[in-house]
């Protein structure tokens, strides 16, 4: 079972705990605003951009060529930035914080 | 688990041209339009609205062009940021409530019963009896409409601005602006839940929407929406006809249908391209394109594009990375992709849970020409006899 810290741009802290899926998915079944997740987490909507905590980037690392090309045309694009469909949960995330990107 | 298929049920045509050129020339009613052709190129070209932009003269990003048929502007459609996203701020809620558990269940209803009476024919025509069905009676729902008013859309037949002669037909488009202006007006005389009287509550930069803006909404909901759900429809239950394993295989893991929705919108790509009009002198994948012309982000040729897609020609019904862009990309997405998307997933859930097995009678193919390219981007008519499960 992994915490996980959700931050939406309001400021709000959501704190939710998962065991299989990915963030995305913890996400849209808790209602995170900002969290779509249109194309179901394949990787071709970015409606699940976030900003991973900087001190916590380790945990879960650059992402893959296919997602970097998607969010290299993203507005909101940081050196943080990732697709959290591309993330999986497990407990080597456990305590991550991550900012939502989007409104 | 993988699930791969292979057939040539959708060919790409532009594969050659892709690889060699990557531009395909074509003209279009003495305004010639180069396609550009690449996964990435159609993401650079789709993102960067300041050199390639939707905002020209109404109907010109259209190919074909409509610059001869409309003077109106579709919104948000043909309106480049920032005012694109001033608009569709405005629609984005509305378009979104496909996504509503109430919505999903009448949703589901409706497309239960249209497969049940399909089922119940000996034989049906899936354009004109089963895609059209769909599509006009599901428009209710996003409308917030009586679902009678889905018997005036059949009436018009498959192709709004377009007649059996000629591609583009005038009177055939002007059938849609005088409804719309009627319903506008009924809506003004008499307001209540439906889109139109919402519209007319809603403001813009401070002041209301006008008619013509409210005209240029209805008009892109409209016309977006019918030929490419029509052939999503109509392609997809070829597609399970052709392929009898691919409707067992969702039928033993329904919980890939959300992938497989992608992957199908993917390989059918209904809508072929979308064109821009190049504001300034400059460079698409090595060739020039002067200011004033256009070109076209040509969805379908990036969705097979081999250098992003692995096995591009095969559905892989759980394909896990798929970054298409069949419902277009960067500003520009689609606003009624969430209603497309529960179509075809409530469809797929309604063939395995009544449907045996379906084979295809006759048919006769909707073939584009895009200069020396002809793609079949879906069926004028497909008659197919489909068997209930026992």
């Amino acid at each position: 079972m992994a915490k996980i810290t959700f931050i939406t741009t309001d400021g709000n802290e959501h704190v939710l705990e998962g065991s299989s899926g990915s963030l995305m998915e913890l996400a849209t079944d808790n209602n995170i605003h900002g969290i779509d997740g249109d194309c179901g987490g394949v990787c071709s909507c970015a409606t699940c951009h976030v900003h991973v905590q900087a001190d916590h980037w380790d945990k879960v690392g650059p992402p893959n060529q296919i997602e970097a090309d998607m969010l290299e045309f993203d507005d909101k694009v940081t050196e943080y930035s990732r697709l959290a469909c591309q993330i999986d949960l497990s407990q080597e995330i456990d305590g991550l914080v991550i900012h939502v990107a989007n409104d | 688990m993988e699930e791969k298929i292979s057939q040539d049920f959708i060919n790409d045509p532009f594969v050659q041209l892709r690889q060699d050129l990557g531009i395909n020339k074509m003209d279009d009613q003495n305004d010639p339009v180069a396609m550009v052709l690449r996964h990435k190129d159609v993401r650079k070209c789709a993102h960067n609205y300041k050199t390639f932009k939707s905002g020209a003269v109404p109907g010109r990003i259209v190919v074909p062009s409509e610059v001869d048929i409309r003077d109106t502007r579709q919104i948000p459609f043909e309106v480049d940021p920032p005012e694109h996203g001033a608009y569709r701020s405005l629609l984005e809620d509305w378009f979104r409530r496909p996504l509503k558990e109430d919505y999903e269940q009448k949703l589901k209803g409706l497309i239960d019963k249209e497969i049940e009476k399909a089922i119940q024919s000996d034989q049906i025509e899936v354009v004109s009896e089963l895609a059209l069905h769909i599509q006009s009676r599901a428009l209710t729902l996003l409308l917030n409409l009586p679902l009678q008013e889905a018997e005036t859309w059949i009436s018009w037949g498959t192709h709004v601005f377009r007649s059996e002669e000629t591609k583009l037909d005038a009177s055939k488009a002007n059938i849609l602006y005088n409804y719309i202006d009627s319903q506008i007006q009924l809506s003004k005389d008499k307001p209540g839940s439906d889109i139109y009287s919402v519209l007319l509550k809603t403001e813009y930069n401070g002041r209301l929407l006008t008619d013509e803006e409210i005209r240029g909404i209805m008009i892109l909901t409209f016309a977006g929406g019918r030929d490419t759900v029509i052939n999503m429809i109509t392609n997809t239950v070829a597609y399970f006809a052709k392929n009898k394993a691919a409707l067992n295989f969702i039928k033993s893991h329904p919980e890939t249908i959300g992938k497989a929705v992608e992957e199908l919108v993917r390989y059918f790509s209904p809508l072929t391209h979308m064109g821009r009009v190049v504001t300034e002198d400059t460079i698409v994948c090595e060739h020039a394109v002067k200011s004033n012309s256009r070109i076209s982000l040509c969805w379908a040729s990036a969705n097979r594009d081999e250098t992003v897609f692995e096995n591009p020609n095969e559905v892989i019904l759980d394909r896990k990375i798929n970054p298409h862009v069949a419902f277009g990309f960067s500003h520009h997405k689609c606003l009624g992709a969430p209603h497309a998307r529960q179509v075809l997933k409530l469809l797929l859930h309604s063939l395995i849970q009544k449907v045996e097995s379906i084979s295809i009678n006759s048919h006769e193919d909707n073939l584009e020409t895009w200069g020396a390219v002809q793609r079949r981007v879906g069926y004028h008519k497909l008659l197919v006899t489909i068997s209930s499960l026992k």
